[in-house]
């Protein structure tokens, strides 16, 4: 039999195996997960979670489905945690500082705490994009922000009430497609393709037979 | 069966690395592949699967899980809901809340339609999130849809529905700048040409990438998207049952609150279902890489009113699902691995295929190398072949990981394991849907005014999927099904009556074949106890 641990799910005490993740633990607990449990990889930010261990003073933050269970790990869960997301046009914005004064003032109400860094489930660095925010940097904003997965976290714990993931969400959108340098490949592969360039190529290929398929394929010339 | 273990095998990866990274190897010959994946491609292994009893693919056969939920206990009966009190009422029904529905989504709001998506987790909830290696289209001066078309045809065993592949491949460079022009930040050069790179199965290198996080980078624009437009997006909330007009079309949906267990009635002119794929269902004990709400739902769904499924009998194996550690068996380690230079290792060290084989071809070789060949590495839940990243720095310079796969590197480090430096234990895990609801190039299935759109589709890819295929798909499919049932449903009627008696014959045709399956349908989530010995008693 595996080593169990004793940890707390919203208090109450259980013993699981201490090979499985928060995620894995509350199942093995019993509970049939509905909120709070997403991806189950890291990708979508829906597991949130706070624990605390006992005889520790700090609350730490992390993903359920990302985190081995510890000895005397008290957990709550933060499946959903009321973000701020303001509305806008994307064809509309103009893609200067003042989007962002309009949409999220409160980022300039930042006092410079870390709390966001601190608690990022992804180890990102929170408060550092944010500023880059105020200064309407959106390319660094959002270069340093990309790999956020909108679990809120960092919301959760801002004293000035910022909703990072949200502004970061609006700054790699103003970046991808107002500041990012535009492909002139694809626009004129869009082009081609609605001019009707390959239209009689692609409907020789469905016509061919089988045979005379397998062989393209069989030998087609592979770019290296 | 595993053999070698762990750390001793792991010196000889070291010792033949450097030989390694210069040895080219062979591609397959066809036979060659054909032989392989006869003999080990679970898609092969007749005893997984059973012959359907009922409706519109009787005959066919399909793995004995989906068999089991295609012709399951509905979740409801007639008695339980009052068609007659229309709790939401709209254009265009879409229940999924992935890349397809959204896409589909935000088309339909476009083209002035009353648009209500469903989604019984969160929107955004979806394998979309998860895709990491990229996305496929011909728009590079060496590339065309006709290379596209040949790619996918020939790597998908020649299956596919032409009229579909070649919708994708030729509606492919526009879904990527709808994309971009959304503002999805795909990776470029300073001068803006797309960075691409080869797939499984590719002769161009057409993936284009979000860094690793490419399906997640897509997916919250999306939803962004959908949000700015004010589209109703009812979160937590599944389609258990679809409603027809007294002709037999679709009309709407039953729906069940995932937290309250209430049902309500949803009227629409058109439903598109866009409800994802099956990893969830574990076919043949596999782990998988997907989404914890992957279970086949919408097959369920469409079957139970008439729509006809093609190649339901054919699924999907990554061939590099992490083996080790533990804590994440089964979870994706993205094809770009390889795509940037990593190799398939055995156990001796021996580099046994070449790395951009098919994802059929590659699952068959990694699982011929862990059972036939006994050249596999044991852990904890069987065995694994390694994946030698630390070959992608070699090749790509010091940097290259955190630059282009972060996410991989994330995932890995925190157990301990850095992949710059390691090598990484590889097993197949169950990823995608090969099969699905048959659809014309318009999107809709069998029946009239019920669409489909995304992984819930079958006959796009044939029997075989390419790497950036799916969210291709997703995108291309998703818009379209999104303009087409938008656009029909200016020409439908709204129906007077709303019937369930699709269900009421469904219930006389499971008791004519004595089908005494009493699993719900649809599935709608998976249980888990990870081998709590108590579990068994557990009540509800």
């Amino acid at each position: 039999m595996e080593n169990t641990v004793n940890i707390y799910l919203f208090g109450k005490r259980y013993a699981v195996p201490e090979s499985l993740t928060i995620m894995g633990a509350m199942e093995y607990a019993g509970y049939q997960l509905v909120r709070g449990c997403g991806c189950r990889n890291g990708f979508c930010g829906a597991c949130a979670t706070i624990y605390r261990i006992k005889g520790d003073r700090e609350l730490k933050v992390c993903l359920a489905c990302q985190t081995k269970v510890e000895n005397d790990m008290y957990i709550a869960t933060l499946p959903f945690f009321p973000l701020v997301k303001q509305v806008y046009d994307i064809e509309k914005i103009t893609p200067g500082e003042a989007v962002m004064m309009q949409l999220y003032p409160e980022i300039y109400a930042c006092i410079g705490c870390n709390a966001c860094t601190k608690s990022c489930t992804q180890g990102l660095k929170v408060m550092q994009y944010i500023a880059y925010a105020q200064r309407g940097d959106f390319a660094r904003c959002a270069e340093e922000s990309f790999d956020c997965v909108m679990c809120g976290v960092c919301s959760s714990r801002c004293p000035a009430g910022i909703s990072h993931p949200q502004v970061a969400q609006l700054a790699r959108r103003i970046n991808g497609k107002y500041l990012a340098p535009a492909s002139a490949h694809l626009e004129d592969r869009v082009r081609e393709i609605e001019n009707g360039t390959f239209s009689e190529l692609l409907e020789a290929l469905t016509e061919k037979p089988l045979d005379e398929l397998k062989e393209l394929y069989n030998n087609r010339e592979i770019e290296a | 069966m595993a053999q070698f273990d762990m750390l001793e095998s792991v010196k000889k990866v070291e010792a033949a690395r450097e030989a390694n990274l210069l040895f080219e190897p062979k591609r397959m010959t066809a036979e060659e592949k054909d032989a392989l994946l006869v003999a080990y491609h679970p898609d092969y292994k007749k005893e997984e699967f059973e012959a359907l009893k009922i409706g519109a693919n009787r005959g066919d056969p399909v793995p004995h899980e989906l068999a089991a939920v295609l012709e399951g206990r509905p979740r409801i009966t007639p008695a339980d809901v009052d068609l007659t009190r229309i709790d939401h009422d709209c254009d265009v029904l879409i229940i999924g809340g992935g890349g397809a529905g959204i896409s589909a989504a935000l088309e339909a709001e476009q083209n002035g339609e009353r648009v209500l998506v469903v989604t019984k987790l969160r929107v955004g909830d979806a394998n979309t999130m998860m895709a990491e290696g990229g996305i496929q289209a011909a728009d590079k001066p060496n590339d065309s849809p006709a290379i596209h078309y040949l790619d996918a045809f020939g790597g998908g065993h020649f299956a596919a529905k032409p009229e579909l592949l070649v919708k994708l491949v030729s509606e492919a460079p526009d879904a990527i700048l709808w994309l971009n022009k959304l503002g999805v930040e795909f990776d470029k050069a300073p001068d803006g040409t797309m960075i691409t790179t080869h797939g499984g199965g590719t002769s161009r290198k057409r993936m284009h990438a979000a860094r690793d996080y490419t399906g997640a980078e897509i997916m919250r624009t999306l939803r962004d998207e959908a949000l700015n437009r004010n589209i109703a997006i009812v979160d937590f909330t599944a389609a258990v049952e679809l409603l027809t007009d007294t002709e037999g079309k679709c009309a709407g949906a039953v729906l069940m609150n995932m937290e309250t267990g209430e049902l309500t009635v949803a009227r629409a002119k058109t439903v598109i279902l866009a409800t994802g794929g099956a990893g969830r269902m574990h076919y043949q004990g596999f782990p998988t890489s997907n989404h914890y709400g992957a279970t086949a739902d919408g097959l369920a769904l469409g079957y139970r009113v008439g729509a006809k499924l093609l190649y339901a009998d054919t699924l999907q194996y990554h061939p590099t699902g992490a083996a080790y550690p533990e804590q994440i068996f089964g979870a994706l380690v993205t094809e770009k691995v390889r795509s940037l230079g990593a190799k398939l290792v055995n156990a001796e060290g021996e580099v046994f295929m070449h790395p951009l084989e098919t994802r059929d071809v590659a699952a068959a070789a990694i699982i011929r190398e862990c059972s036939d060949r006994q050249k596999g590495v044991k852990t904890a839940s069987g065995c694994g072949v390694w994946l030698d990243t630390p070959m992608i720095e070699m090749l790509g310079g010091e940097g290259t990981i955190l630059a282009r796969i972060p996410a991989m590197h994330r995932m890995f480090e925190k157990y301990g394991i850095d992949i710059r430096k390691e090598p990484i234990l590889v097993y197949p895990t169950l990823h995608y849907q090969n099969g699905g609801l048959d659809i014309t190039p318009d999107g809709m299935t069998a029946v009239e005014n019920l669409y489909a759109a995304g992984e819930v589709v079958g006959g796009i890819h044939g029997r075989n999927r390419l790497m950036g295929n799916s969210l291709l798909d997703v995108i291309v499919f998703g818009r379209s099904a999104g303009k087409h049932a938008s656009e029909k449903a200016k020409s439908v009627t709204k129906a007077e009556s709303l019937s369930l008696c699709r269900l009421e014959e469904w219930e006389k045709e499971r008791t004519a074949a004595g089908i005494e399956n009493e699993t719900p349908s649809p599935k709608l989530l998976p249980v888990y106890s990870h081998g709590n010995p108590l579990f068994q008693k557990k009540y509800f």
